[in-house]
């Protein structure tokens, strides 16, 4: 084994965990102070992983992919894509972050750490071609959410989110881990080649037991129905900017392990997994949609809306094809800025205090109060809405396409039908904010870092987003087929 | 001779000691019976010359998780009566889960039976190397193959570190209060602690 080699192609994490640890040290001699230092140089470590990322995808070989260590871990198109979604979108949720903490002093510079450390473990989950890589990714990546989760611990619905987050996160683990020795036992191997390998023809009871154990695990941490109950209550609970967090790159990190793994280790036995996603998807699309109508807290609302999402994207994956996973990734990305933004303008609404204000009646009138701030969340719940002039149609028009050219119509039609009732909720909010007698609430001015973070979201989701659609397409196309490559 | 004896010897104790682990009515004589089981479970561990699992049983399930239950069960001051009292309510969910586990058992027996178990691949690459003792075994694998998941693992940790300072960890005001100042004990003469005083017959002093 070359360890060079293998340390060149695990760059981004070995780069971030260099960082981590040098900012562990600048955080326990700088103590409180420390805060601020520790986010910008974060951000620049995050900085620095993308762009390694980044020449590792424009490389020639990113489709073939090249495995490090003896098979752990693949640099590919698709690990890299996934990637740069992650530590974008952790930037991103990293900058807009000390202001929400700014006025009760409870920011510490252990909180970019735990970014940091938590965006290693995303790092590896996408690029695990063996079950033990992916579960000491996932373990990494959910233990500094739990802290994050209850990280303003004077707060008790944060330490509520934390402690729920992290009994019902363990329990996810177990099953995964059931899961995932029920599959080492009956393959004999825990690299997903060997697997996809062992797993030909007509699959025994207890493999498929595995193979069912290990979708729920990885379905509990993708927050899709029937393992959704923990996201409204989690998401309402953590201090705002995790909540972003959360909904962003975490998302990702878990669908596109749940892709590799499904595609790649399970490769051979679509038909056993297939109808499950299919369930989780429609499920997860209907409830969400409809989780979502009696909501008065707006991020209890965003977390249903992210759930409805989860849904679409896995339509993508039901799909089990080169144009599915493309579409897949797609979507992501424009979930991604979708979610990014609406949380953004979320933590951006204060009142005359500077508190946050979370309540949707409180959001009456925004339009006078704060207009532009009021045009930049219409634009998202628009585009999540799927309303044609907005990116947000785009995402939710590849996936379909991808489900009806692998003959899934009536998947496709179902999901279609649902996401008008989830138009609903979302139009509500935007019927509030412009049409609704004033509530005169939201009053509190912003920094320029929001308005930066909210300004790039409200572009890419703007029309003119659709200036994206080549380049996007073109590297969730090489992304796929670096996926496909080794089947 | 003197192998099989031990092995008897040993199974036995491990059950003994594991039914009473389960009768025992005082749970920290339970959580003791539990130490004692593993003990014998080392040894039965040191008999099919797993040595490395003995040691790990013995330092990581006794020294540390054992030793944890016990002050756990010291410290919660549990109560019979309300322990008991939720059991009929719970026994049919009990029953489900227990025959559950049952169907698991039965299921797990008939696949190791159908011989889909495969340990280690036919043509001996993954058998275990001859002439070298376990553990020397397992630490040429940790750190040469599976180096990256050794050194996260080792991340996974520093988290936890963290996590649980970020959670308790607070900056008390009166931190100084209770703490001591060795400097300032050391430098302390008997001057400044003594008075020498000669107050009259039947008087006190004011200090």
């Amino acid at each position: 084994m070359d360890y060079g080699y293998s340390l060149y192609l695990t760059g981004p994490e070995v780069f971030l965990s260099v960082s981590g640890l040098v900012l562990t040290l600048i955080a326990a001699w700088g103590g409180r102070n420390a805060g601020r230092l520790c986010t910008i140089l974060a951000v620049a470590a995050l900085f620095g992983a993308s762009a390694i990322t980044a020449s590792q995808i424009l490389g020639d070989t990113s489709v073939q992919g090249a495995e490090a260590f003896g098979g752990l871990y693949r640099m590919d198109a698709f690990g890299g894509l996934a990637k740069l979604l992650i530590y974008l979108a952790s930037i991103g949720c990293l900058i807009v972050t000390p202001r929400f903490f700014a006025k009760g002093s409870e920011y510490r510079p252990e909180y970019p750490l735990l970014m940091v450390f938590g965006s290693v473990g995303m790092g590896m989950m996408v690029s695990a071609v063996d079950l033990m890589t992916l579960y000491i990714g996932l373990e990494l990546s959910s233990l500094s959410s739990y802290v994050l989760a209850s990280f303003m611990r004077s707060d008790d619905r944060s330490a509520e989110a934390g402690l729920k987050y992290f009994v019902l996160g363990a329990l996810a683990s177990g099953i995964l881990l059931y899961g995932m020795s029920l599959v080492y036992g009956f393959s004999g191997s825990t690299s997903y080649g060997s697997i996809r390998a062992a797993f030909d023809g007509t699959l025994g009871t207890g493999a498929l037991f595995g193979v069912i154990f290990v979708l729920a695990g990885l379905a509990f941490k993708i927050s899709a129905v029937p393992f959704h109950m923990w996201t409204p209550d989690v998401y309402e609970g953590a201090p705002t900017p995790v909540t972003t967090f959360f909904a962003t790159a975490p998302k990702v990190a878990a669908i596109a392990m749940t892709a590799r793994i499904a595609l790649d280790a399970f490769g051979n036995q679509v038909p056993a997994w297939q109808q499950i996603v299919i369930f989780a998807a429609l499920a997860s699309i209907v409830i969400g949609a409809l989780g979502a109508i009696g909501q008065s807290n707006v991020k209890r609302l965003l977390a249903y809306s992210s759930i409805n999402n989860v849904g679409f994207i896995l339509i993508g994956l039901a799909a089990a094809t080169t144009a599915g996973v493309s579409a897949m990734l797609v979507y992501l990305a424009i979930y991604v800025a979708m979610s990014l933004g609406s949380f953004v303008a979320v933590l951006m609404m204060r009142d005359a205090n500077g508190d946050q204000v979370e309540s949707i009646a409180n959001m009456a009138g925004l339009s006078r109060s704060n207009p532009l701030l009021a045009l930049c969340l219409a634009a998202m719940m628009l585009s999540l809405a799927g309303i044609p002039p907005l990116f947000g149609f785009w995402g939710k028009f590849v996936v379909f396409q991808a489900a009806v050219q692998a003959d899934l119509v009536v998947l496709a039609a179902i999901g279609i039908a649902a996401s008008v009732i989830g138009a609903f909720y979302y139009l509500k909010i935007v019927k509030i904010m412009y049409f609704d007698e004033p509530a005169n609430v939201v009053v509190g001015k912003s920094e320029f870092s929001h308005w930066a973070v909210l300004g790039l979201c409200a572009l890419v989701v703007s029309p003119l987003g659709y200036l994206l659609t080549i380049p996007l397409g073109m590297a969730a196309n090489r992304a796929a087929q670096a996926l496909f490559f080794t089947v | 001779m003197i192998q099989t004896f031990a092995f008897y010897l040993f199974a036995i104790l491990v059950i003994a000691s594991g039914t009473l682990t389960i009768l025992a009515r005082n749970p920290v004589h339970s959580v003791l019976w539990l130490i004692v089981s593993f003990f014998n479970a080392a040894g039965l561990m040191v008999l099919v010359g797993a040595e490395f699992i003995a040691m790990l049983l013995v330092i990581v399930y006794v020294g540390a998780v054992a030793v944890l239950f016990l002050f756990v069960v010291m410290m919660l001051n549990i109560d019979f009566a309300e322990l008991r009292a939720g059991f009929m309510k719970n026994f049919p969910l009990g029953i489900a889960i227990a025959l559950v586990l049952l169907a698991e058992l039965i299921l797990g027996i008939g696949a190791y039976r159908a011989g889909a178990l495969k340990l280690g691949t036919p043509d001996g690459t993954a058998a275990p190397m001859v002439g070298q003792s376990n553990i020397e075994n397992i630490g040429a694998l940790l750190y040469s193959e599976y180096l990256f998941l050794f050194e996260t693992a080792g991340l996974i940790l520093l988290v936890a570190m963290l996590g649980a300072i970020v959670l308790t960890h607070r900056e008390r005001a009166t931190a100084h209060r209770g703490h001591q100042n060795i400097s300032k004990q050391v430098r302390r003469r008997p001057e400044d602690a003594t008075v020498n005083t000669s107050p009259e017959v039947g008087k006190g002093v004011s200090l």
